[in-house]
Parts: C-alpha cells; structure tokens; sequence
C-alpha cells in the first residue's frame, strides 16, 4: 500500500503478532482496524508481566484500496449505502454498461 | 465484446495492447492525437444548450484545465503514438470469437500524450463507477506490458489527473447534451460525473503529465 501523507511505498512489520505498515519515506504508522486495541492489550499484558496472546484476527482484512484523485467519488460509501463503495455496488446500472462502449 | 455483459470485459487485453501501442515508434510523421479536440468538440455542443442547472459545474471544470487538454495549445508530448478514443467497443477478437484481441478504429490516432488513453477508465475510476478490483487489473496490465504513460510503480494520479479530469468533462458534457435534448433527468451514473466535475474546481490540478521513470 502507499502512504497516505507522502505517497511512498509502505512496508509491513509485524509486532507482537499485530500487522503495522510503515512508510518508507517518511516513515509514518498506518494501523488498520482494531490493530491500535491489540498494541495496547499487548502493552497492559506487557506491564502485568503476563504471557503475550496469540495473535487473533481482528476485523476482516482490509482490501488495498488503489488511490483516487481529490476530485474523485467519496470512497468506501456513496449515497447511503456503505460497503459498496460507489455506483458498482453488486449490479452494473445499464448506463454505465452502455458508457463502457461508447465514445 | 458485448455491452450487454460488462464483467466479461477484457481489462488484461486491453492494457496490455494500450502498452504496446504506446511503445510502437510513429512510423511516419503523424498528426496529434485527436483526444483534446474530441473533449472539446463535447463541450462546445454543450454549451450551446444555454444556461441550465448543472452546466455551469462542467463548463467550470474545463475552463481550469490546462490549454493542451483543451485543445488550445500543442500537447507536452509529441511523439507517443496514441489511440485518442480508447473504450470497450474499440477491442474485438480476430478471428472471432476465439482470437487474439485486438485494438481497432484508428481515426482519432496520432501522436500525444498517452496518458490520455488510460483516461477513460481513470475517469470512471474516479466517478466511482468502475470498480477498484477492475481499473487495478487494467492498470496492472498495463505497467507489466512497459506502458510509458504512468510511472512503473507508486502513484499514477500525477499524470493521469489532468486527462482523467479532461474524459470526465467530455463524458459528462455528451451525458448532459443528450440529457437536456430529450428533456429528462439525469440518471444515477450521469450524475455521478456532473458530481465530479463540481468537485474538481476545489482540487487543483496535480502536476502532469510526468514523464515515466
């Protein structure tokens, strides 16, 4: 994936069992759902000197997302329905169909 | 290539053929690419409806493009063969229906900045109309065939902006035209790029087209 700040690559770490990407650039942290709750849990066991956890799976993994320029459509939910990201959603609008072949 | 079936549409073809296009040395001296004047020929139909409620965003959205993506001044690049009017109904199967694909229709062919190709399918990226899984097999493929529009890895968006923005005026314009001629409505995927074209005048244009490393 990229960096959201500065657009360099970022490279996957893992730490105690929880996947953090860091922007080769600059450096920056990107933690995907659920992961900065698993640091902290990771960090209190740390302190009450209890053996780390497995690692669990948090959420759903996360799809990379190509990046979109600034004037693009609002990612991950148009018009009020969530998780379809967009007009595509799980059935092509017939206009769009005909706009694919069309010049 | 049926209209009718959208999700058989050969994105891997049409990139990689769209690469190798772009590789292919002019073999003579050749007029620009007719991408720029396409757009706006789009336009000044459009203008001629007159004043009307969402003209006026796609008539602003073109007037910040730069002057070669207008069609007022020469491209920046002069010497990549391009296709100028690249979309689904431009690939066909020789011999069908089983052959190898190819690119057809070479009247808007010439040379340009190649990046305006790709534009098309950036552009309904952009909209949100084509899904992220179907512009990253097309892009994709076309990196791995050498396409010099784009840079081989990281951000495109700096040289597609600019044509992207240029396809998503043009495509809209021609929407919005017919639209007002048969006195309807737009419909949900048209107005999605009359929304577009609103909100590019409040994102300034990136730097682009940048040459490929």
């Amino acid at each position: 994936m990229q960096c959201p700040k500065c657009h360099a690559p970022m490279h996957t770490y893992n730490r105690n069992g929880v996947q953090i990407e860091q922007c080769s650039n600059c450096r920056g942290i990107f933690l995907d759902y659920g992961e900065l709750e698993a640091l902290t849990r990771v960090e209190s066991q740390w302190t009450q000197q209890a053996p780390p956890p497995p690692p669990t799976p948090q959420g759903y993994p996360a799809a990379p997302v190509p990046p979109a320029p600034a004037w693009g459509a609002p990612q991950g939910g148009h018009g009020g329905h969530p998780g379809h990201g967009g007009h595509y959603g799980n059935k092509r609008h017939k206009s769009f169909g005909h706009m694919l072949f069309s010049s | 290539m049926d209209p009718e079936d959208p999700d058989a549409a050969p994105w891997e073809a049409a990139g990689g053929l769209l690469a190798r296009l772009h590789r292919t040395p002019a073999p003579t001296p050749l007029p620009p690419m007719r991408g720029p004047a396409k757009a706006a020929g789009a336009v000044a139909r459009l203008r001629e409806a007159g004043p009307r409620p969402a003209v006026g965003a796609v008539l602003r959205a073109w007037s910040h493009l730069p002057a070669w993506a207008r069609a007022e001044a020469p491209m920046p690049d002069t010497t990549t063969l391009c296709h100028g009017d690249l979309h689904l109904g431009q690939l066909v199967r020789h011999p069908a229906p089983d052959g190898p694909w190819r690119l057809i229709d070479v009247d808007d062919l010439g040379v340009g900045v190649p990046a305006w190709d790709l534009a098309r399918p950036a552009a309904w990226y952009a909209c949100g109309l084509l899904p992220p899984d179907e512009w990253t097999r097309f892009l994709t493929a076309y990196r791995d065939a050498g396409g010099p529009a784009v840079p081989a890895d990281g951000d495109p968006w700096p040289a597609l902006d600019v044509p992207a923005r240029a396809l998503t005026v043009q495509t809209a314009a021609r929407a919005l035209t017919k639209a007002l001629a048969q006195g309807r409505d737009l419909d949900e995927v048209e107005r999605a790029l009359t929304d577009a074209c609103a909100r590019m005048s409040s994102a300034p244009a990136q730097l682009g087209p940048s040459p490929a490393k």
